[in-house]
């Protein structure tokens, strides 16, 4: 008989796979502002690492650019160095060591080098936090070469999704917690929310997962989303067959960069339909990219975007609601798209 | 007959000398394409700086790398082939000039932001228990750049072994140091606790003990240190961009030249050897270079 399962949220998979990997490997170290116990970081992700190995879970100054920069001299150097920047706001500030330093010394230096530097960091809004602790700025760093960008979701692993990028040569990765994430539950296949799906992930480190729901026939629309986004596709998804029986297929990438469409394409060669649902502003987004390669690969599809207003993210919860994609938007926008 | 120090010493100014000559030349006459910044007449703080490393000591370079990169010992056809874009250039023709890699020396063309990349390089060399020390140059210009002050807050925190050597030229391409340095270059180390050697020179016996001791005083203390080089760039900035006076470039020339300092301590035997040792050296990079391949793009 199966043990009643032990709920995990998003925040303790990721922090036993810092627990875990550092246990495992000691090149691996930990930067970052505030992230010493008995704090543990500020949405606590870090916690209970700097008691554990007091030598390699340094507390920075508010230093992101350097603290960026002397982490890819950490990676140069072959040890594997993971930094938390507190706010994805705050990412800006890193832009240069990020795109004329880290992504650039292994191809620039003719593949002689290689960085193992992760940088994970919480974005999204939907806490009031107002417009410089809210955005979800991953898109300003997409065709980025030589970066990857991931990002974890509630399907099973997110946990893993950081062992593995924290592990990897191959290049630095862009790491993007959403922060309603955290409090998620990891979700368990072919339970709750997940008991009316078929689930296909493709193969490789950062897995894009394929949603179909078991009892349909025909799904008529692909909803195309990652992190948090995917909590409120899904449930946009399941009200939308219920309550209207129209059934839809959700393809929830872990990778945003490199682009890697396939999965995407077999979705949407079933259902001619491709609505792209995220929290960054709509202008030159994620979807605007996802949407052209579609329509480059398969002609004469549908396509719609579900995005933030081209606004700041106010910090009142009235306008924070109406500038960020909800729910109902995207329940509107598919109906829109299937009638 | 072994070489003297004062010989070896002449030998890697010379050498810087006639590479960037040669490199400024093909640039004229179209050979050579994009840009380059020629380090004609700083060449006795790489001479005295490359004379007092370690071995496996890391070293990160900026945009006018190619007479640190010599003086580390880096091969000049190497650094030649990579001047033309050629596949046997030191990254394949991929960085060019200024982004060139080889053993433990790396440049990059972002004016300070290769200050916290040396300094995580030398947080790893402590974590790892490692006794070499890494080395980073940036010249007055770079003093107005952000990520050095929060480097030299963290290296100074942290103990880090670094040796950050500012070579002041006075001038940043056209910028007098005037018009973009405030106060003074070595209160600025001095404020973050980080101790400071300050020489105005070109008399390269005269740096080659300063730069020892700053060197080894960041070895034997793993704690940071400034190396401060008060210097004159006699060429352009990059090749044809000099705005200053001729004249006053000519009598700083004739005063400060570090070769003809040096040249003095030589017999005129060593110099006609010298001489004919660089040139050959240099005419067989550019040569050798110039009929080597392209690169071609790999899918
Ligand atoms: C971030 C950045 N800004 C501007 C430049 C363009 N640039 C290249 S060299 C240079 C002057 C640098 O002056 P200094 O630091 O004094 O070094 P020097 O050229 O005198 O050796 C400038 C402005 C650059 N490469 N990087
Ligand atoms: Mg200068």
């Amino acid at each position: 008989m199966k043990n009643t399962p032990i709920m995990l949220t998003v925040l303790e998979s990721l922090n036993n796979a810092l627990l875990q990997v550092m246990e495992k490997d000691d090149r691996v170290y930990l930067l970052g502002e505030d992230i010493l116990d008995p704090y543990g970081g500020a949405f606590k992700v870090t916690r209970g690492l700097s008691t554990r190995f007091p030598e390699r879970v340094l507390s920075t100054p508010i230093s992101e650019s350097a603290i960026v920069g002397i982490s890819n001299g950490l990676a140069l150097a072959g040890l594997h160095p993971v930094v938390e920047i507190m706010f994805g706001d705050f990412v800006t500030l890193t832009a240069d060591q990020i795109i004329n330093h880290a992504a650039k010394f292994r191809w620039m230096y003719n593949d002689q080098v290689r960085v193992p530097l992760v940088i994970r960091t919480p974005m999204g809004g939907r806490r009031g936090y107002g417009p410089t602790h809210s955005q979800s700025l991953e898109k300003l760093f997409l065709g980025v070469p030589g970066l990857r960008v991931v990002a974890p979701n509630s399907l099973p692993d997110p946990g893993k999704l950081l062992e593995t990028a924290i592990s990897q040569e191959e290049r630095p990765i862009l790491f993007v917690e959403h922060k309603l994430l955290y409090t998620c539950p990891v979700l368990e296949y072919g339970l709750g929310d997940l008991q009316d799906f078929e689930i296909v992930s493709s193969a490789g480190p950062f897995p894009t997962h394929t949603l179909k729901f078991s009892s349909a026939e025909k799904s008529k629309l692909t909803i195309a989303t990652y992190g948090y986004n995917f909590e409120l596709a899904r449930k946009a998804a399941l009200e939308l067959a219920y309550e209207d029986e129209i059934f839809c297929e959700i393809v929830v990438f872990s990778q945003l960069n490199p682009f890697e469409m396939d999965p995407l394409f077999e979705s949407i060669r079933r259902t001619r339909a491709l609505l792209t649902v995220e929290e960054g502003t709509f202008t030159l987004g994620w979807g605007a990219e996802v949407v052209a390669r579609a329509a480059e690969a398969i002609p004469s599809i549908k396509v719609r975007r579900a995005a933030a207003l081209d606004l700041p993210i106010a910090n009142s919860k009235s306008l924070e609601e109406k500038i960020l994609p909800s729910q109902e938007l995207i329940k509107e926008l598919a109906l829109d798209m299937v009638n | 007959m072994p070489m003297s120090q004062d010989y070896d010493l002449y030998f890697t100014m010379l050498l810087i000398r006639r590479f960037e000559e040669r490199a400024l030349a093909e640039f004229s006459s179209g050979k050579l394409v994009g840009t380059t910044h020629a380090y004609i007449g700083q060449e006795a703080d790489a001479a005295a700086i490359f004379s007092s490393i370690a071995q496996d000591d890391i070293i990160w370079s900026n945009h006018r790398c190619h007479g640190h990169f010599l003086a580390y010992g880096g091969d000049p056809y190497r650094l030649a082939a990579e001047l033309m874009g050629k596949k046997t250039g030191l990254v394949g023709g991929r960085g060019g000039s200024q982004h060139i890699h080889w053993r433990n020396f790396f440049t990059n063309g972002i004016q300070g932001g290769i200050v916290p990349v040396a300094s995580g390089m030398a947080l790893a060399k402590k974590k790892l228990k490692s006794k070499d020390i890494a080395i980073v140059f940036i010249g007055d210009g770079t003093l107005g750049e952000g990520v050095l002050y929060e480097s030299l807050n963290i290296a100074s925190l942290w103990n880090l072994p670094i040796l950050f050597v500012v070579e002041n030229n006075r001038y940043a391409q056209t910028t007098p140091m005037e018009v973009a340095v405030s106060g003074s270059i070595s209160a600025r180390f001095e404020a973050f606790g980080i101790k400071t050697y300050e020489f105005e020179s070109s008399d390269v016996l005269e740096l080659r003990p300063g730069a020892k001791n700053a060197v080894d005083y960041v070895r034997e203390n793993q704690s940071p240190a400034a190396l401060i080089l008060h210097t004159y760039r006699f060429s352009a900035h990059s090749k044809g961009d000099d705005t200053r006076d001729r004249e006053t470039i000519t009598s700083i020339r004739a005063k400060f030249d570090p070769l003809r300092i040096q040249a003095s301590r030589l017999s005129a035997e060593e110099l006609k050897k010298v001489e004919s040792a660089v040139s050959i050296l240099v005419d067989d990079a550019f040569l050798r270079a110039s009929a080597d391949p392209f690169p071609v793009l790999k899918p």
